[in-house]
């Protein structure tokens, strides 16, 4: 397998890696660059713990190829809010009670911030429809649901 | 003025809640330590065959192997329960079900590691296996456990309170059932994972997502042969357990071991796919209930027999066949009870402890049939329910001390929210409404291991700024184990939750705490962190007495001051106190600990079922189903949750509602399904758990039955709520189309099967017809408390 150096755009900074052609944005972003916030539950886009934002749009990194991102904006949960601040989703999932085990977290957050940012007011099928492709095993979903409509009620954030 | 302290009962995230959602909580799998190898099972092709020889030759010459072990490597027997160590790290001799595991490899890259996989030679010689109860319990095979052929029993139970087959003779009314509760799996969104260490001077480090870093420590002991001392288990945060975190595993004895043969730090993550191998879930059921009743509705005497499919280990299975037939008689008044149960080995991953161990299965059955005969007797099923309620303060049939209960308000308040009599047996054909019940205990009354000692101890260590922290091995799961601590010590010390520094789940570093398991936390931890905590209190309120020259009694610790009660002016600051107390004593620093009242009856057999408080829960369910595709549909689900005391309603709420999305999951589709010895699925795709778009909403009503021995009063919610979801949704279905599904899960071909039946004239029912021949052992009966027997 060729290995070559790729720079990425990760949370607004470059990073410059050398990575095999067959490694996963997934791969990358845990064993090189250190973000462990994206998990790894299935590798195979079956439980949707490893979303992240590229160019806003939730993708399931596990399935993305590291250097198809190359010209792309890459967001994951360590570069939601903005510096120490949260992202009012994070405040909102905490308060909520959104997160028992917590494992899901992050993919969910970060699902739930691309609907906001791209749909004014979701109704609750909305939120639904958005984070069905996030397993969630410890909550029934009920308190994600809730914090993400309680942010959606104030407004763009 | 001091507000009113409030900590306990107060609505607060969990201490870690902002860790979590900012991605900063650091799980198993999370864990790099430098230079670390990645680690990679092989696993048997075979359900049964032996092992005649393994090759690694091959495997060992590939750039970039650094350690590669197999059985022989680790031939110490282990398993978690002291009466059933049946298991080895890796096959030695035999293996005994598809995904077995066989060898172990430490490569620099998992790319390397998988190749490595595939250059080791495993000669086997397969054997017939067995892959259904009534094959182990019938059929002559060879046996799993032990030389030759014959029936492949575990073990098995026969126990008489009374005298059933009288009190049935008299009975004016009899029930008798078959139902059958397929098993599932935990699918825990984080897969296993564990690293080891192993530093030049002798000391092994075990990270790993583990509901009990007690008992891997106690296993690494004996498999390793290294002293307790030697061995540093640490918990990670569990990104979710359900009991599926809490057996010793092979992928933690194989990192351990590599890492000591290679030494270097080593880590196993498992696949997806391996981990619906190791399993550990939800035994398969069947099961023969018969149950009398007098003309006005009283259960007169109740026979069980239970057939439990347990795999190919023993794992918690003595202790799951145990509690089939256990807590039957902690909501119902049952005067006469016999109790049969058999667990057979069959060649498919083990069978374990799944959220509500060996209870939710007997609860379906028997609160199926409750429905079965209310309309039998002509008696509303709450009705039935209500008349037959086990009395607060008093005993079972099966020598269960029973204290406080809140089932009749459990009950009477889904019944009210869900306007129950209103819709019972009155909506439209296609929509019904069930109900249900269950209990569950507040931990094991026994510890795993039968010692004297206690089963949970907290250490408190107040530093001279006034800092505590607190110290437990209590694992967090996601229950919300470190917030229940930090609550009940915050609640007695007059601090604030966050004030506190909570180390948890470490063997070097916290006293003992036997596991997140049997839901015993709150209670048990609950109990040692409050004994800890008023140790320090009496402590420095004695010093401040002293220095104040005013009565210990009249002294007030709240909003992190002490004063004299009435007076919040006078006094000092937490921390002045602190110092005080350190210049008066030294170190400021206190232990608790908590140990079950003996409450073991009189039989062998009577150390499962014990325990300090039995929760209980009321639950209905409101759904569509659809004649034509069998669909249902869940429209609304009401659960009411005695749980004591809420120390914390949010998270009480939590485990209700997860505990609910479990029930449901388990009672519409979740099946750990095999093809032969093959899974049929092991993947998230396959095995299907309940999305967004699925879940319906829940009104949790929480019930406060204030118990005499709990925290604050307080009792488990981790697992019982999910006891009364799976009967109340098959009891809503038989109300919605009036046929019978007497098999879980409910998946719209059984209903379409029962409806096709019911409309040629035959049997309204889908469910098994009958139990394997099966030999059970010579009951053993035991008196039963006064006032039992037939009457």
């Amino acid at each position: 397998m060729s290995e070559r150096i790729v720079t990425l755009s990760v949370n607004g900074e470059p990073r410059s890696v050398i990575m095999p052609d067959n490694a996963t944005l997934l791969e990358i972003l845990r064993d090189h660059l250190e973000l462990t916030g994206t998990k790894h539950g299935c590798d195979l886009g079956e439980c949707g713990a490893c979303a992240v934002l590229v160019d806003g749009v939730p993708v399931l990194s596990c399935l993305v190829l590291a250097r198809d991102t190359e010209d792309h904006q890459i967001t994951t949960i360590e570069g939601l809010g903005n510096g120490a601040a949260p992202d009012p989703l994070q405040v909102a999932f905490a308060e909520f009670g959104a997160a028992q085990c917590g494992y899901c977290t992050p993919a969910m957050v970060i699902t739930a911030r691309a609907l906001l940012d791209g749909h004014g007011s979701p109704s609750e099928e909305d939120i639904r429809a958005a984070i069905a492709g996030n397993l969630c095993r410890c909550t029934g979903y009920i308190k994600i649901i809730e914090a993400i409509e309680s942010v959606a009620s104030m407004g763009p954030t | 003025m001091v507000s009113p302290h409030l900590v306990v009962g107060e609505r607060h995230p969990r201490l870690d809640a902002m860790d979590q959602t900012r991605g900063a909580v650091i799980y198993a799998d999370d864990v790099a330590p430098p230079g670390v190898l990645v680690g990679r099972l092989l696993r048997s092709p075979h359900a049964h065959a032996s092992v005649v020889r393994i090759d690694t030759t091959h495997a060992q010459a590939l750039d970039g192997v650094i350690g590669i072990i197999t059985g022989e490597d680790l031939p110490t027997r282990y398993g978690i329960l002291p009466i059933s160590q049946d298991e080895y790290a890796l096959a030695l001799d035999t293996v005994r079900y598809v995904g077995e595991p066989v060898a172990a490899i430490a490569a620099t890259s998992a790319t390397v590691a998988e190749r490595a996989l595939a250059l080791i030679e495993v000669e086997y010689e397969a054997m017939a296996s067995t892959l259904s109860l009534r094959a182990a319990l019938e059929e002559e095979l060879p046996l799993l456990h032990g030389d030759g052929v014959g029936r492949n029993v575990h073990r098995s139970v026969a126990l008489e309170f009374g005298d059933v087959d009288g009190a049935l003779r008299s009975s004016h009314h009899i029930e008798e059932d078959v139902f059958f509760f397929r098993g599932n799996t935990h699918a825990a969104l984080e897969a296993h994972s564990a690293t080891a260490s192993y530093s030049p001077q002798g000391k092994l480090t075990l990270t790993s997502s583990t509901q009990v870093p007690h008992y891997v420590h106690r296993t690494l002991e004996k498999v390793l042969g290294l002293p307790s001392g030697k061995i540093r288990v640490i918990a990670a945060p569990v990104g979710g357990g359900f009991g599926g975190k809490t057996d010793p595993f092979s992928h933690e004895i194989a990192a351990a071991k590599l890492a000591m043969l290679t030494g270097r730090p080593v880590k196993f993550t498992l696949s997806r796919e391996e981990v619906f191998y190791t399993h550990r879930g939800r035994h398969p059921v069947l099961m023969w209930l018969k149950t009398g009743f007098s003309a006005d509705g009283n259960i007169t005497a109740v026979h069980f027999r239970s057939f439990l499919d347990g795999g190919a280990y023993g794992s918690y299975g003595v202790a799951t066949l145990y509690y089939t037939g256990a807590l039957q008689a902690t909501t119902y008044r049952i005067p006469n009870y016999r109790f049969e149960g058999v667990r057979a080995f069959t060649n498919k991953p083990p069978c374990g402890p799944k959220r509500g161990n060996g209870t939710p299965q007997p609860r379906f059955a028997i609160e199926c049939q409750l429905d079965k005969a209310s309309e039998a007797l002509g008696i509303d099923p709450v009705a039935l329910r209500l008349r037959n309620l086990v009395e607060p303060y008093s005993s079972t049939v099966n020598h269960l001390r029973i204290t406080s209960s809140g089932l009749k308000e459990c009950i009477e308040r889904v019944v009210a929210a869900s306007d129950f009599d209103a819709r019972h047996g009155r909506l439209a054909d296609g929509r019904g409404i069930g109900i249900a019940v269950g209990s569950y205990m507040s931990g094991a009354g026994l510890p795993i291991y039968w010692n004297d000692m206690p089963q949970s101890e907290v250490e408190i260590r107040v530093d001279r700024g006034g800092g505590v922290t607190v110290l437990s091995m209590a694992a967090d799961i996601g229950q919300g184990s470190t917030s229940m601590l930090a609550t009940v010590v915050a609640h007695r010390l007059g601090l604030r939750m966050e004030d506190l520094n909570l180390v948890t789940g470490d063997t070097d570093l916290t006293p003992i705490d036997l596991g997140s398991y049997s839901s015993r936390v709150t209670f048990m931890a609950g109990n040692a962190a409050l004994d800890a905590a008023t140790a320090v209190r009496q402590q420095i309120l004695s010093v401040v007495g002293r220095k104040l020259e005013v009565d210990v009694a009249d002294l007030e610790l709240a909003g992190a001051r002490v004063f004299v009660r009435g007076d919040e002016e006078s006094g000092m600051s937490w921390s002045e106190a602190v110092q005080l107390t350190i210049a008066s004593d030294g170190p400021l620093l206190a232990t608790g600990s908590y140990r079950a009242p003996e409450l073991a009856g009189p039989y062998r057999g009577s150390g499962v079922g014990i325990s300090p408080a039995y929760s209980y829960s009321a639950c209905v369910v409101l759904l569509a189903c659809d004649r034509d595709t069998g669909m249902v549909e869940i429209e609304r689900v009401w659960l009411a949750h005695d749980v004591g005391k809420a120390l914390n309603p949010l998270l009480v709420e939590g485990q209700i509602e997860g505990g609910v999305y479990m029930g449901l999951g388990e009672a519409l589709f979740e099946e750990q399904s095999f093809r032969g010895a093959h899974h049929r699925g092991p993947s998230l795709l396959d095995y299907k758990i309940p999305t967004a778009l699925e879940m319906p909403p829940v009104e949790t009503i929480i019930v406060e039955s204030d118990d005499p021995e709990g925290p604050y009063g307080a009792k488990e919610v981790g697992q019982g709520p999910l006891l009364p979801v799976i009967p109340a949704v098959a009891n809503a279905i038989h109300d919605a189309i009036g046929v019978r599904i007497d098999e879980v899960p409910i998946t719209p071909d059984k209903v379409v099967a029962a409806l096709r039946s019911a409309e040629r004239g035959r049997s309204t029912r889908f469910g098994p017809s009958g139990v394997p021949a099966f030999e059970f052992p010579e009951i053993t009966r035991v008196e039963p408390p006064v006032g039992f027997g037939v009457t």
